[in-house]
């Protein structure tokens, strides 16, 4: 068996971990492997070529930006802290609490694309998150706002994917499927999707534990 | 038949407005890196591998060598966004809601009602066309509502792509990637690997490594979906379904799962860890990976022993 092309693997590592610009990393990687796989170059080029081309749909979403930094210059961000601030007794534990148990609920039906980065947490969750916090435990400082926006889109991560293998038509669960069918063990989708359920449950559990540690935590460092 | 090409065509013509804005604001890194991506998106599908490939190159190489800056349009300062957001009040959210909205109630709809059967748009791909539409409709009702300068949309979209730079296509390189170690071979070496750190006869242990591997594989590409077909034809399917007599249904479900515990650990993950630091403008670059680590290595415990227990205490 030929190892080499893991080589690649540590590169990738290696570039990330030393900060060079990811997409130099990524490149770099790529030709290394290709190459340590016996290709040559203008292949690995050619193969690189046409991947990011098939994968083109996955750019396609920044065109929601002009949307919402219409909507931020005309504050948006703004009115997310001011609805926060208005509600008598919300903190940061209890508001991103429920939006991890609406992302897990809405992406178990199939709802996969309600929430995300640029269109939810960015506008929304994370200034209402910040409002709240800074509404129990006054001003934060630099690092303490970077922890509370950093675990918004933590929440948002943790909520879709441990929400979205209940649904049973997800391309996941069509992959598991289509694995095993092929080794001769067919099962339904239905069968593989109530599995995710107990794993959702601890998701919910241990996140919702770990969000209200941090409002606890920034509670304790600003009296 | 509306298709993804169409949807390329809509992301190219904004890629090449930002492109022009840039060029007028006297950023050429900005203006090149954004009007190569716009011609990928708009001609990337009459082009030989060879000629994307090197699309690819030069979009790498303005961003490695740092041609790709912030960029700063003319826009509202906070004081006239607090007053203009008690002035609209809370009617401002509905713009924003439009396009999950689209998305989600026009998929329903498209797929549940004998819509489908018109064969409008291309086939699995409905979302991410609603989800365009929804930004098309979206986009025109805030210009009608709102009355910005016809500039406007486009000069906030040029500083929020500009403040996320090179890791808004750094998703899409890394998909790339995965077809090179794909084509390389890799996963059937980390396969093998795996396979033969398996100890002989403890099913928890196999359970284990199993899990670990998922994991770990997950981490190296970026997401589960090119580890699993691995991982279950080193050890999942032979030792745990066959050898050890477990239930595929379970073993495949949070054998998955576990995957996506090593998403919530890795750099390679872009859209979800690295995407978002930039678009909170997070001094870190590891920021939302730090806080996921305490969730998701308990959260990996948990899949152990879920898979340990429904797949064989239970099912035995």
């Amino acid at each position: 068996m030929n190892y080499w092309p893991l080589l690649g693997i540590a590169l990738v590592v290696i570039g990330f971990a030393l900060r060079f610009n990811p997409l130099l990393v990524v490149v770099t990687a790529a030709v290394a492997t290709g190459l340590l796989a016996g290709f040559d170059f203008i292949a690995v080029v050619e193969a690189l070529g046409k991947a990011f081309n098939d994968n083109r749909y996955i750019s396609v979403t920044w065109i929601i930006l002009p949307v919402i930094g219409l909507l931020e210059r005309h504050g948006l961000q703004q009115r997310a802290r001011a609805l926060i601030e208005s509600v008598r007794g919300a903190t940061m534990g209890k508001l991103l609490t429920i939006y991890l148990l609406f992302r897990q609920i809405t992406a178990a039906l199939g709802m996969k694309d309600i929430g995300g980065h640029p269109q939810a947490v960015r506008p929304l969750v994370a200034p209402m998150a910040e409002a709240a916090a800074e509404k129990s435990h006054g001003k934060l400082d630099e690092g303490d706002r970077e922890k509370v926006l950093a675990m918004s889109a933590a929440t948002d991560n943790v909520g879709l994917f441990f929400g979205e293998d209940i649904f049973f038509a997800i391309a996941s669960i069509l992959l598991i499927q289509g694995v095993f069918e092929s080794s001769g063990y067919p099962l339904t989708p239905l069968e593989l999707s109530v599995w995710a359920i107990p794993t959702a449950i601890c998701a919910f559990f241990i996140h919702s534990w770990r969000i209200r540690a941090l409002d606890r935590r920034l509670g304790r460092v600003h009296p | 038949m509306i298709t993804y090409e169409w949807l390329y065509w809509l992301a190219g013509t904004f890629f090449a407005v930002w492109a022009i804005l840039s060029l007028r604001d006297q950023r050429s890194g900005n203006a090149a890196f954004w009007g190569i991506l716009s011609g990928s998106f708009f001609l990337g599908s009459h082009l030989s591998d060879l000629a994307n490939g090197i699309l690819v190159l030069a979009l790498v190489g303005i961003a490695g060598l740092g041609g790709l800056n912030r960029s700063d349009p003319e826009t509202t300062t906070v004081q006239e966004r607090e007053t203009l957001s008690s002035k609209l009040g809370n009617k401002l959210f509905f713009p924003a809601l439009i396009v999950p909205v689209t998305a989600v109630a026009g998929t329903l709809l498209y797929n549940y009602t004998p819509l489908s059967e018109t064969g409008l748009f291309e086939a699995r791909r409905e979302t991410l066309i609603l989800f365009g539409i929804g930004v098309v409709i979206a986009l025109v009702a805030a210009m009608v509502w709102l009355k910005p300068p016809v500039l406007a949309p486009a000069e906030e979209g040029r500083r929020l792509i500009d403040s996320i730079g090179w890791a808004a296509i750094l998703p899409q390189m890394l998909a790339a990637l995965g077809a090179v170690f794909a084509l390389a071979g890799v996963g059937d070496i980390i396969g093998g690997l795996a396979g033969s750190a398996i100890p002989e006869g403890s099913v928890f242990l196999t359970v284990v490594v199993f899990a670990l591997g998922m994991a770990l594989f997950t981490m190296i590409m970026g997401n589960a979906f090119a580890a699993f077909p691995v991982m279950a034809a080193a050890i999942g399917i032979p030792l745990l379904v066959e050898t050890y007599g477990g239930n595929p249904a379970v073993i495949g479900a949070v054998g998955m799962l576990a995957g996506f515990c090593g998403t919530l650990l890795t750099p390679m993950a872009a859209n979800f860890n690295i995407v978002p630091t930039a678009l909170l403008e997070l001094k870190d670059q590891n920021a939302v990976i730090r806080q996921q680590v305490g969730t998701a290595v308990p959260l990996w415990v948990c899949n152990v022993v879920i898979i340990y227990v429904g797949a064989f205490l239970l099912w035995n």
